[in-house]
C-alpha cells in the first residue's frame, strides 16, 4: 500500500533524490510481525550496509476506534474500554479516565478512595516498568531478567486479582471512588510485597547496571536532547532522562499526590543506558510512595455521591496523569447529555514513537531494536 | 497575557475559563500567528495534543484545538479555532515537530487538511479508505467495505 521509495521521514535533513534508488541504501521492512517490536508495529528502514539513514513507522494495526466507541457509550461504560488502550499499565488508564469525568461532574473521590488509587497506581508503575525491564532486556539478548521481572510481577497481579477479579485488565476504579471496600490483609500485603520486592530491584541492577554487555549495548544508543523532546512532545522517563525533571506527579500534582515524599529522578546524557536507570530509580520511589500510602491510609468512605445516571454539565475539559509511559492525557466534551460529545485520549506512546526516528539515525540495525524497547511503547495506546 | 494579545491582535481573540481551565477562541485567520507567538514570546514550547471535535449542525462545522504547555510557567492553554467544513489549516510542524504526527491523526479521523506538512497522508488508518470515522456522519458500524474486499478478501468486516 505505501511505497517505501516514495515516503520520506518528516524530520530528514538531507536532501534525498527521490527518481532513483542509491545503490548503495537498502530499503528494508522491520513488518508488522516480528518479536522484537512490542506489538504490531511496522518499522521500514533505510540502510547503508547497516548503518541507518532514516526510518519510518506505519502503526495502525491495533486500531479498535475507541475514540468513536467511545460516543455511543454512556460514561460509566465506557470505563472499561479504557484499560485495553494501554493494557500493560491498565490501573493507570483508569485513573486518568475517572479522575477526568470527575472533574465535569465536579466531585471528588473521598480521601481513602484517593489513598487506594495511589497505592494501586503505584504498583501498576513497578508492574509495567517490570514488563518493560524484561522485554527490552530480552530484545537486547538477556533473557534472564524476564523471569525474574515475570516472577515478582505475579505478585502484584495476586493483589489485583484479589483486589478486583482481574490480573491485566482491571477496571478497578470507578467515578467517584472506588467500587470494592480493600479486601481483608490488603495492607498487609501489600507491604509483604514491598518488603519481598525492595531487594529485587537491587538483584536486577546487579544483573544489568554493570553488566560489561549490557552497558557496551546501551550507552550512547538513541540519544536523545532534552531541545529535541520537548520540541517532539516527548514526555515521561524518556524525557526526565534526557535531563528535564519533570513530572506531572510533582508538577500539577493529581489524586493527592502532594501528601507524599519523593524524588523525580533524571539522567544526563538521555541515551537507553540513562533510561534503564531512570526506569529503575522510579520503581524506588514508586516503593517508597506505596509505604507512605499504606501507612497513612485513612478509613471512611469510598465513593463519593455521584448520581446514577450521569449528565455532566455541557463543557470540555483535558486532564493528564503521569502514566508509566508518559503523559496520559483525556480530552472530553460534553453536551449535557449521558453520552460524551467527543472524548479523545492523548497517548504518550503515539507521540513518543515519533522520536523514533529522530533517535536511530546513524545507529546500527540491532540498536533500533534497542531504541524501540527503551521508548516503551505499547501498541495498544498508540493505535486506541 | 491575553489582555496583551488582544491588544496587539484585537478582536479575534476570545478568552475564556471552564472549570479552572483556560482556553482561547481564536479566529482562523489569525492562526499561525497566535500559535508562533504562543510559542516563541510566552514560552508555550510543548505541543501537547492537536484534536478537532465535529459539529454538523453547526456552519462552522469543525472546532480544531490545541493543547499546549509551557515548561517554564508550569501552564497549560488551549486555543480553539473554528472552521468549515473542506477549509484547511497551515500546519503547525513547523513551531513544534511533534505536531507531525497529531496532525496527521486529525486528517485522518476528520478530513482535516494541514497546509505545509510534510507528510499528509493516513496514519491510523490504510492509506486507502475512504471515509473519515470520527465525523458525526460516519456510522458506528461503517467500514470501507471496497477496501475490506479487495484487501481482505472477505464480504465485510461484520
Amino acid at each position: 500500500m505505501t511505497d517505501p521509495n516514495t515516503t520520506l521521514s518528516p524530520l530528514e535533513l538531507e536532501t534525498h533524490d527521490k527518481t532513483y534508488l542509491d545503490a548503495n541504501e537498502l530499503v528494508i521492512n522491520m513488518g508488522p510481525q516480528h518479536p522484537a517490536t512490542h506489538g504490531v508495529l511496522r518499522v521500514i528502514l533505510r540502510l547503508d550496509g547497516e548503518k541507518v539513514l532514516g526510518l519510518e513507522c506505519v502503526i495502525g494495526y491495533l486500531h479498535r476506534g475507541v475514540e468513536k466507541i467511545g460516543e455511543h457509550r454512556t460514561y460509566t461504560m465506557f470505563n472499561p474500554y479504557v484499560d485495553r488502550m494501554d493494557y500493560v499499565a491498565a490501573v493507570s488508564n483508569g485513573l486518568g479516565y475517572c479522575e477526568t469525568v470527575e472533574k465535569l461532574l465536579n466531585v471528588e473521590a473521598p480521601p481513602r478512595a484517593q489513598y487506594v488509587r495511589v497505592i494501586l497506581t503505584e504498583l501498576n508503575r513497578i508492574a509495567s516498568h517490570q514488563l518493560w525491564l524484561g522485554t527490552h532486556a530480552l530484545d537486547i539478548g538477556a533473557i534472564t531478567p524476564l523471569f525474574y521481572t515475570f516472577r515478582d510481577r505475579e505478585e502484584i497481579l495476586k493483589i489485583y486479582e484479589k483486589y478486583c477479579g482481574a490480573r491485566l485488565t482491571t477496571h478497578a476504579f470507578r467515578i467517584g471512588g472506588l467500587q470494592y471496600e480493600t479486601y481483608t490483609g490488603f495492607e498487609k500485603e501489600v507491604t509483604n510485597f514491598l518488603n519481598f520486592f525492595r531487594p529485587k530491584i537491587d538483584e536486577y541492577e546487579e544483573l544489568l547496571t554493570t553488566n560489561r554487555i549490557w552497558v557496551e549495548r546501551t550507552k550512547n544508543v538513541g540519544t536523545i536532547s532534552a531541545e529535541d523532546c520537548i520540541a517532539l512532545g516527548v514526555t515521561g522517563p524518556v524525557l526526565r532522562a534526557s535531563g528535564v525533571k519533570w513530572d506531572l506527579r510533582k508538577a500539577q500534582p493529581y489524586a493527592n499526590y502532594k501528601n507524599f515524599d519523593f524524588e523525580i529522578p533524571i539522567g544526563e546524557n538521555g541515551d537507553t543506558y540513562d533510561r534503564y536507570l531512570v526506569r529503575m530509580a522510579e520503581m524506588r520511589q514508586s516503593v517508597r510512595i506505596i509505604q507512605q500510602a499504606v501507612d497513612a491510609l485513612p478509613v471512611g468512605p469510598i465513593m463519593a455521591k455521584v448520581p446514577k445516571v450521569m449528565k455532566p454539565a455541557a463543557g470540555e475539559i483535558y486532564h493528564s496523569i503521569e502514566a508509566p509511559k508518559g503523559e496520559l492525557g483525556y480530552f472530553i466534551v460534553s453536551d449535557g447529555s449521558t453520552q460524551p460529545y467527543r472524548l479523545r485520549v492523548r497517548p504518550p506512546s503515539f507521540v513518543n514513537l515519533q522520536a523514533l526516528d529522530v533517535m536511530c539515525r546513524g545507529q546500527l540495525v540491532a540498536d533500533v531494536i534497542a531504541v524501540i524497547g527503551t521508548l516503551d511503547i505499547v501498541l495498544g495506546e498508540v493505535d486506541r | 497575557m491575553i489582555a496583551k494579545l488582544r491588544a496587539s491582535y484585537g478582536s479575534g481573540i476570545d478568552a475564556l475559563t471552564y472549570a479552572g481551565q483556560n482556553y482561547m477562541v481564536v479566529d482562523r485567520s489569525l492562526i499561525p500567528e497566535i500559535l508562533r507567538v504562543l510559542r516563541d514570546q510566552e514560552q508555550f514550547d510543548y505541543c501537547v495534543d492537536i484534536t478537532a471535535v465535529h459539529y454538523p449542525a453547526r456552519e462552522k462545522q469543525f472546532d480544531v484545538l490545541w493543547m499546549l504547555y509551557s515548561f517554564p510557567r508550569n501552564e497549560r492553554i488551549r486555543v480553539k479555532t473554528q472552521i468549515l467544513d473542506g477549509a484547511t489549516l497551515p500546519s503547525s510542524v513547523s513551531i513544534w515537530p511533534g505536531a507531525n504526527w497529531l496532525e496527521r491523526e486529525v486528517f485522518d479521523m476528520f478530513g482535516i487538511k494541514f497546509d505545509g506538512h510534510p507528510d499528509m497522508k493516513r496514519i491510523l488508518l490504510p492509506d486507502g479508505w475512504k471515509g473519515h470515522p470520527l465525523r458525526k456522519d460516519y456510522g458506528i458500524l461503517q467500514q470501507d467495505n471496497e477496501w475490506v474486499q479487495i484487501n481482505l478478501g472477505i464480504e465485510t468486516g461484520q
